[in-house]
């Protein structure tokens, strides 16, 4: 196309260089990249998904088949950026990739961010009904905020040339805009795309901030920002879009929607030297009446219609252009690059076809109504014979459809019902009454004919007559997935991808569903197109994510400990949102080295072990022990004040749900310690239970996990340690029992100290208040270095309980673990608790389930992975019958060997059977043994 | 994203609640003397149905507090919101 000096919105005066596919090209200030090209003389703009034919733009907006490009070079290039909607600048760089793009390698946080937003009233959409709705409500005196995708106010007002109250209708832009911008309580939005509507009135929008500038202009500013809007009313004025014909070869470069070549005329100043229009509607002439008013070479409107009437085919004729009624292109032309040269003509009665010499062929089917917006809350629509096109049906609380939209295309007829929409939705927020409201514009649109009911042109060439241009399909596929016994419209859409492009088939699923219909000879109102879901534009991930990246992505929790485990090189491992250590290496000790080691150290010496992540929960009042044997298995009333008891809560339906220690602190003060991931949960559970089903309790919960920072020492030195940090705490065995609790001054610190072993060791853990953690820590280290006290983490603190047959929740459990699976009977005591019924349940008492059971691999240096599947004998074929597998497995510092838990069928009554571990490279022979391996005799826990 | 009206703080956005299925679903007084298909029929079994709902939603992220919300499952409508121990004709 060429550029006219004297048309279009850009800034003529000035020109820069940018980059496509390596090719340096000129543009002026306000180009998209689809303008740009066509101003460039790049019709070629790449080659199609399937058939590697050559493509060029198709229209001058976001519903463009295939104008997609990579913007953006190295890591921060972004896939399938809409060329109608990229706007170029000076060291633009984009590269054409029209149908599958590249990722960023990199992730920059600082390139888009989010924000939140109220309104009484969003508008979307700000063409000649947005514009009269935004300014009525907003002069009612609503909050108002206006979107519109484009850089400047008007819609379909600036690809136009109409006039209101006999000015330019951009003379009527200008003035609304000036005085919705004189309000401060109206917010305009440009380059902004309201891709999604949630419920109550929660938009999404994505606002490109700054991507339409040049590096050095942007500072600092995010290239896009996505608004969440809640609004009271909105108001979708999102216009429509145009549609294609169906014939041979009309996928060339060349061949454009008419609306779009109107279009770049009007706001880029961009022609063809010889147009010609085939429309099946009255709107396509308004592309012939402008650009033969632009100086081109008009040479001829096809229309399929018989004699169509009207005042812009009145007007068509006085300018003496040439129309050709109920005729249709039948092919087109090409030169060696495949661009077009010609179009053929023929009477839709048959007869010789006209070849017409032509660079442009500029194509209407008509114009469906564009309210996405409507239809992603489950808003209804119908198919208007009379519009041939599909309207919102029915209304939706808090969403009025107006403008072309809603089905209402001339300009005064949008202003109009804009207008009272802008009233109604004012009136729905307590803002002025409809009936006191400004009268609505006057003005009435030129009378237009029927839009033909028309999508491919009879006895066209099949295979290369394109549905949908993105995907590659063209009416021999269709027919393909239609003559395959497919007959519902959404299985046409899958056989065949029509309308699954990344621009969701704006220009093709109304044809494919026509297509369908008529096919089996069923009304198309019936047959519907194909569900339009959100988001109604593509989003990168990245502009969805905002800064919500890296660490800020979720929260860490860390202890006060933590800076310590850092400085002595912890390797850390991920528990809920906690960061634990999950081992020290010492030297260039691997994980199994400092694994060994610290079990070594707890087993034979001394260890400690930050155990402040575990959740703790206070439970105070005086039902606070009626509540709490109401939700574990076992007993907490009966503690006295000063002793602990390990206790399992069970969800309704009978499965482990968490397990901990709980301390009673005084008759009506117990503290409840839960799992490090599972704190959150067991919290909300307790509330569930006493504000719903046991709201007379008198009983307060409060979490106190970041309250207190806990230390255990473990292991036979512990005593000896603890002597060292409290010389006034009796920590003999007479005094100082397990499962008691002491208050005592340790390091200086007033502490609660309990004796509570997770190792089967010997151990204390110390309680101190949270910001004491470290100091305490500290205290402990040197304290133990006589005695060589060794940290340890999470890694270890797993191998020693699992050595003692301790499950662990999440490890042992998967929501389908009883108490009674675990070997916990003895924890089931005589009264009513939460789950309980489910524990007799015919399900729960067949001796095939899976109960836990502890394995020795019988080559005692073999580890197996955890998850194994377990099988009955060496010998199989696939299929096999599985009997359990592997929950949990190490290597044993203690046994000096592997072993593992495991969850097998009816395990208990197969002690001492041998079982089989198939896996990729080996069939593992492992002998079942009870779930507690070392120390069955529990010797060791005092020492 | 739902605007879910809070009977203690007012309407917030639905990230800061947490979905707790059917309202007006008692956990039995004596479970033991259920029969295993009742008991199942407490456990597993709830409405589905098209319409006005009674659901629980926890104020999760504000004062924690559980109360019952009254959605039209069809056209997610919220209707109203009731405390715990209010009953669904005094939603509002």
């Amino acid at each position: 196309m060429k550029r006219l000096d004297d048309r279009g919105r850009i800034d003529h005066d000035h020109s820069f260089e940018f980059t496509y596919d390596g090719r340096t090209l000129t543009a002026h200030p306000g180009d998209t990249l689809a303008s740009a090209l066509l101003a460039n003389g790049v019709d070629v703009i790449g080659t199609s998904v399937l058939m590697s034919r050559p493509r060029g733009v198709v229209t001058d907006n976001v519903t463009d088949p295939h104008a997609f490009a990579q913007v953006g070079t190295g890591s921060v290039t972004e896939p399938l950026m809409r060329m109608n909607e990229v706007e170029v600048f000076a060291g633009f760089e984009a590269e054409g990739r029209l149908h599958q793009g590249l990722l960023p390698t990199e992730r920059e946080s600082t390139r888009f961010e989010k924000r939140f937003a109220h309104c009484d009233v969003l508008v979307v959409g700000a063409g000649p009904a947005g514009l009269s709705a935004a300014l009525a409500a907003a002069d009612a005196g609503s909050r108002v905020i206006l979107v519109d995708d484009h850089p400047h106010l008007g819609g379909a007002l600036l690809g136009g040339e109409k006039l209101i109250d006999d000015k330019p209708a951009t003379r009527w832009v200008a003035d609304v805009e000036a005085r919705l911008r004189a309000n401060p309580d109206v917010t305009i939005l440009t380059r902004t795309t309201a891709f999604n509507n949630g419920d109550q009135g929660a938009v999404a929008l994505m606002e490109r901030v700054t991507e339409h500038l040049p590096e050095a202009k942007r500072d600092g500013r995010a290239l896009r920002r996505m608004w969440q809007v809640r609004t009271h009313e909105l108001v979708v004025a999102t216009g429509a879009t145009e549609r294609p014909l169906v014939f041979a070869d009309n996928d060339r470069p060349g061949v454009m929607l008419a609306a779009g070549v109107r279009g770049f005329l009007h706001r880029f100043g961009l022609v063809p030297e010889k147009l010609v229009v085939f429309t099946a509607c009255d709107d396509a002439y308004r592309t012939a009446i402008d650009l033969a008013g632009a100086g081109v070479d008009v040479q001829m409107v096809v229309d399929v219609r018989k004699d169509p009437q009207g005042s812009l085919i009145k007007r068509t004729r006085e300018l003496g252009i040439e129309i050709r009624d109920n005729a249709a292109v039948i092919g087109t032309d090409g030169d060696a690059d495949g661009v077009l040269t010609a179009v053929r003509v023929a009477s839709l009665d048959g007869g010789v076809p006209e070849a017409i010499a032509c660079d442009c062929l500029a194509v209407s089917g008509g114009w469906d109504p564009l309210f996405d917006l409507h239809l992603h809350v489950s808003g209804g629509s119908r198919w208007n014979r009379k519009l041939v096109g599909f309207v919102p049906d029915g209304s939706l609380p808090g969403i009025r459809v107006t403008g072309a939209a809603a089905g209402i295309f001339g300009t005064a007829g949008c202003r109009r019902d804009g207008h009272v929409v802008g009233l109604v939705a004012a009136e729905a927020t307590g803002h002025g009454t409809t009936a006191d409201g400004p009268a609505a514009p006057e003005g009435h649109d030129a009378n237009e004919g029927p839009t033909a009911d028309f999508v491919d042109v009879p006895g066209t060439e099949r295979i290369h007559a394109f549905v949908d241009q993105h995907r590659d399909v063209a009416l021999a596929g269709v027919d393909r997935a239609l003559g395959s016994g497919i007959h519902h419209v959404e299985h046409v859409k899958r056989y065949t991808l029509v309308g699954t492009g990344t621009e969701q088939g704006r220009t093709a699923k109304v044809n494919a569903g026509r297509l369908t219909a008529r096919h089996f000879g069923l009304d198309f109102a019936e047959v519907g197109i194909s569900n339009a879901r959100p988001l109604a534009q593509p989003m990168t991930f990245g502009s969805l994510a905002g800064r919500s990246l890296g660490v800020r992505f979720d929260p860490v929790r860390t202890t006060s400990i933590h800076p310590w485990h850092v400085a002595h090189g912890a390797i850390f491992e991920d528990v809920g949102q906690w960061k634990r250590p999950w081992f020290f290496p010492q030297g260039n000790e691997d994980m199994d080295a400092a694994v060994l080691r610290e079990c070594a150290a707890v087993r034979e010496g001394v260890g400690m072990m930050d155990a402040s992540t575990l959740g703790k929960i206070d439970v105070k009042g005086k039902d606070a022990g009626e509540f709490l044997d109401r939700l574990y298995t076992g007993v907490m009333s009966s503690l006295k004040p000063g002793r602990a008891r390990y206790g399992v809560m069970c969800k309704a339906d009978g499965m482990v749900m968490d397990d901990g220690v709980v301390l009673r602190l005084a008759d009506d003060h117990f503290m409840a310690t839960t799992t490090t991931g599972g704190a959150a949960g067991v919290l909300d559970w307790m509330e569930d239970f006493l504000q719903t089903e046991w709201p007379y309790l008198d009983v307060w919960l409060t979490s106190v996990t970041e309250q207190w920072a806990t230390v255990a020492v473990v292991g036979p030195k512990a005593r000896e340690v603890m002597a060292v940090l409290a010389p006034e705490l009796d920590v003999t065995q007479d005094a100082f029992k397990f499962m008691q609790l002491e208050d005592a001054v340790v390091a200086g610190i007033e502490s609660r100290v309990a004796r509570i072993s997770f190792s089967g060791e010997l151990a204390f853990e110390i309680n101190v208040p949270m910001t004491y953690g470290l100091a305490l820590w500290e205290a402990v280290f040197a304290a133990g270095q006589p005695f060589g006290i060794t940290p340890y983490g999470t890694e270890s603190m797993h191998v020693l309980r699992a050595e003692k047959g301790y499950f662990i929740v999440g490890q042992e459990t998967d929501g389908t673990v009883t108490p009674l699976d675990l070997g916990l009977d003895w924890m089931i005591a005589d009264k009513e608790f939460v789950g309980r019924r489910s524990l007799r349940r015919s399900d729960m008492l067949r001796d095939d389930r899976k109960q836990l059971v502890g394995i020795l691999p019988v080559d005692s240096k073999d580890r197996l992975p955890e998850g194994a599947q377990l099988i009955d004998s060496a010998e199989y074929e696939i299929p096999v019958s599985m009997i359990g597998h592997v929950t949990s497995s190490y290597e044993s510092s203690a046994m000096g060997r592997t072993f593992g838990l495991a969850l097998v069928r009816n395990g208990r009554n197969r002690i001492g059977e041998t079982i089989y571990a198939p896996l990729a490279d080996r069939t593992v022979a492992v002998e079942i043994v009870d779930a507690v391996i070392f120390d069955q005799e529990g010797a060791r826990r005092d020492g | 994203m739902f605007e879910i009206r809070c009977p203690y703080c007012g309407p917030r956005d639905e990230p800061e609640f947490k979905y707790g299925g059917q309202a007006h679903v008692a956990y039995p007084a004596d479970p033991e003397l259920l029969s295993d298909e009742e008991w199942a029929r407490f456990l597993f079994v709830r409405d589905n149905s098209r319409g006005r709902y009674a659901e629980r939603w926890n104020h999760a992220a504000g004062c924690r507090r559980w109360f019952n919300v009254i959605r039209d499952t069809g056209t997610h409508e919220l209707v109203g919101s009731y405390r715990v121990g209010e009953q669904p004709e005094d939603a509002r």
